[in-house]
């Protein structure tokens, strides 16, 4: 009786971890199926590297190169901007602060973490959209700054939390060693510390920026959504993931417009599938 | 133990279905952004009178509204424009029949910030403006500031009614497109809130969103003519030059509770509403 118990939870185990990965290649399946379908109609290399994205015009002009662009310049924004901040706010909870303002912080962080991407979108409308606009003088505050701005704000809870653990799982004999030879504090957090836990905060920061450049609504709400290659950070641009939120529910199923979002979707599937592949062998490595 | 779960279970069937669309005295009404605000208040006043019956309208773009039609998860679409050929080939395709009905007419608005000096344009500046050839407020008697261009989404009707209208000059395929720099906004909201703040910007929505944060534009056909305001008495007599049919679809002819809702929209007190909602009724 009991062996037969222990047999079925095995087995039912197994089947929900089998099931998910099932999922996950249905998913796949079922985004390159439809996505690959659009090169009927416009070649992989004028997909990519065209200029215009015009998806309902006769004939539609179906090049993505803006999109890209727009993505990678409000994900390079918003990591300029959170890998500093965050690793430091990393260093300083694992190693300097005393308890009270670690919990406090920690809390803080944690909060951070819940506020809905809606609402910060929000927040960063009335709020901050209205300032990069004066600060900058910009005939608008819609800007991929605006938008990196925020996302860099989405980035650090993820960024500190898991650069933090890291710092905490290095031996403390390191920074005995450390002291013993004479150095101090600064020294042995930026000399012996920071290279030790440097493949957790690599992952650390690959995990940051594999949530900004998923993230759909702050910065449909935020960058203007204009869909021209973008020469500095002080203009709107218009990314891939806000470009299949906002046209998704108009496209005609089984149009080359519908066949094109979900081929955006294989760009974005990559592109995350790669951060979160270099993630992993950081993590591995100090495994 | 079972039993009770299998009870709760079949409450919250009953529930969920006394609340989905398909029961007899529901209907879905999805679509355009434009309309939203004047099919709530038709749907609040009529189930005021008819408190057995349930209405629910969502926006979302008039071609959001259309693609729900088409699939049959809505029972009426309302559109800011009609239908295409592509559309209905479509929708018949699926065992869907459109029936095309004229419910109230729109002025299409522009607007800039009341911090701008511009107060008239004509169609063919307001052209140049929107494609982009146009960069500089001071080309069109402003200050010289950038213009920035606020313009709806793809799947917005009035996006496409403006760009046929105003760029293509009433035809339909042209080969004329918004400017690549043009700011794409989600809602007829956001580009008045964003005109509101920002005294470089212009935009364009139905006449429903006029509010003193923004300031309408007069429009005139071309230099020699006269520049109109968008006014509900303008719009009838066909005067302002940006002005449109707003439609409901129906699949087939209406009938039952679609039918009763569709009357009440055109009766007296219906079209009392259109012109409630800052509309121009069409009896």
């Amino acid at each position: 009786m009991r062996k037969l118990k222990e047999f079925i939870i095995e087995k039912l185990i197994l089947i929900s971890g089998l099931a998910s990965i099932f999922f996950v290649i249905l998913i796949f399946l079922f985004l390159a199926k439809e996505g690959l379908s659009v090169f009927k109609s416009v070649t992989p290399f004028n997909f990519l590297l065209g200029k215009n994205w015009y998806p309902i015009s006769e004939p539609a002009q179906l090049g993505i190169l803006p999109l890209i662009l727009g993505s990678l310049i409000v994900t390079l924004g918003a990591a300029i901007i959170s890998i500093p901040i965050g690793v430091a706010c990393a260093v300083y909870i694992a190693e300097i602060a005393p308890l009270k303002i670690k919990e406090i912080l920690k809390a803080g962080i944690e909060l951070l973490a819940a506020i809905p991407s809606v609402v910060l979108g929000f927040i960063g409308m009335v709020t901050l959209v209205p300032w990069v606009k004066s600060t900058f003088h910009l005939p608008t505050g819609l800007t991929a700054l605006s938008g990196a701005i925020i996302l860099a704000f989405m980035a650090m809870p993820t960024i500190v939390s898991i650069a933090e653990d890291a710092l905490y799982s290095v031996p403390k004999s390191y920074k005995e060693g450390a002291f013993a030879l004479g150095a101090t504090h600064w020294q042995t957090i930026y000399r012996v510390l920071l290279p030790a836990a440097s493949s957790g905060i690599v992952a650390a920061v690959m995990l940051g920026i594999g949530r900004v450049i998923g993230e759909t609504m702050a910065v449909m709400m935020i960058t203007g959504n204009a869909a021209v290659i973008p020469q500095s950070i002080f203009v709107p641009v218009r990314t891939l993931t806000a470009t299949i939120a906002a046209e998704m529910g108009e496209a005609v199923v089984g149009s080359e417009h519908y066949f094109a979002l979900f081929a955006i979707g294989i760009v974005l599937f990559i592109m995350s599938f790669i951060i979160n592949v270099t993630a992993d062998l950081f993590l591995h490595k100090r495994n | 133990m079972f039993k009770k779960d299998l009870f709760i279970l079949a409450v919250l069937m009953f529930t969920a279905s006394a609340f989905a669309g398909n029961d007899k005295n529901s209907i879905q009404i999805k679509g355009s952004d434009t309309m939203v605000n004047l099919a709530q208040a038709w749907a609040e006043k009529y189930m005021e009178k008819n408190s057995e019956d349930f209405v629910a309208v969502t926006g979302g773009g008039s071609g959001t509204g259309i693609a729900a039609f088409i699939n049959s998860t809505c029972d009426i679409a309302e559109c800011s424009r009609s239908m295409k050929k592509e559309e209905i080939q479509l929708a018949e395709n699926k065992g869907v029949k459109p029936v095309e009905h004229i419910v109230a007419l729109d002025g299409i608005v522009v607007v800039v910030s009341p911090k701008n000096p511009v107060s008239k344009l004509t169609i063919e500046q307001l052209r140049a403006i929107f494609m982009g050839t146009i960069k500089n407020w001071k080309e069109v008697g402003g200050e010289d500031k950038t213009i920035v261009i606020l313009s709806r989404e793809i799947n917005s009707g009035t996006h496409v009614f403006f760009k046929e209208h105003v760029l293509r000059g009433g035809h339909e395929k042209g080969p004329e497109e918004f400017a690549p720099g043009a700011l794409l906004m989600s809602s007829s909201q956001a580009i008045a809130d964003e005109v509101a703040q920002n005294q470089n910007a212009i935009g364009y929505y139905g006449m429903g969103y006029i509010s003193p944060k923004q300031k309408v534009i007069l429009v005139a056909k071309d230099e020699k003519s006269e520049y109109i305001m968008p006014t509900i008495e303008n719009v009838v007599k066909g005067r302002y030059p940006i002005s449109r049919p707003l439609y409901l679809y129906t699949n087939g002819e209406a009938l039952g509770l679609v039918k009763k809702f569709l009357d009440f929209t055109l009766s007296k007190e219906g079209q009392e509403i259109v012109a409630k909602t800052d509309f121009v009724p069409v009896k």
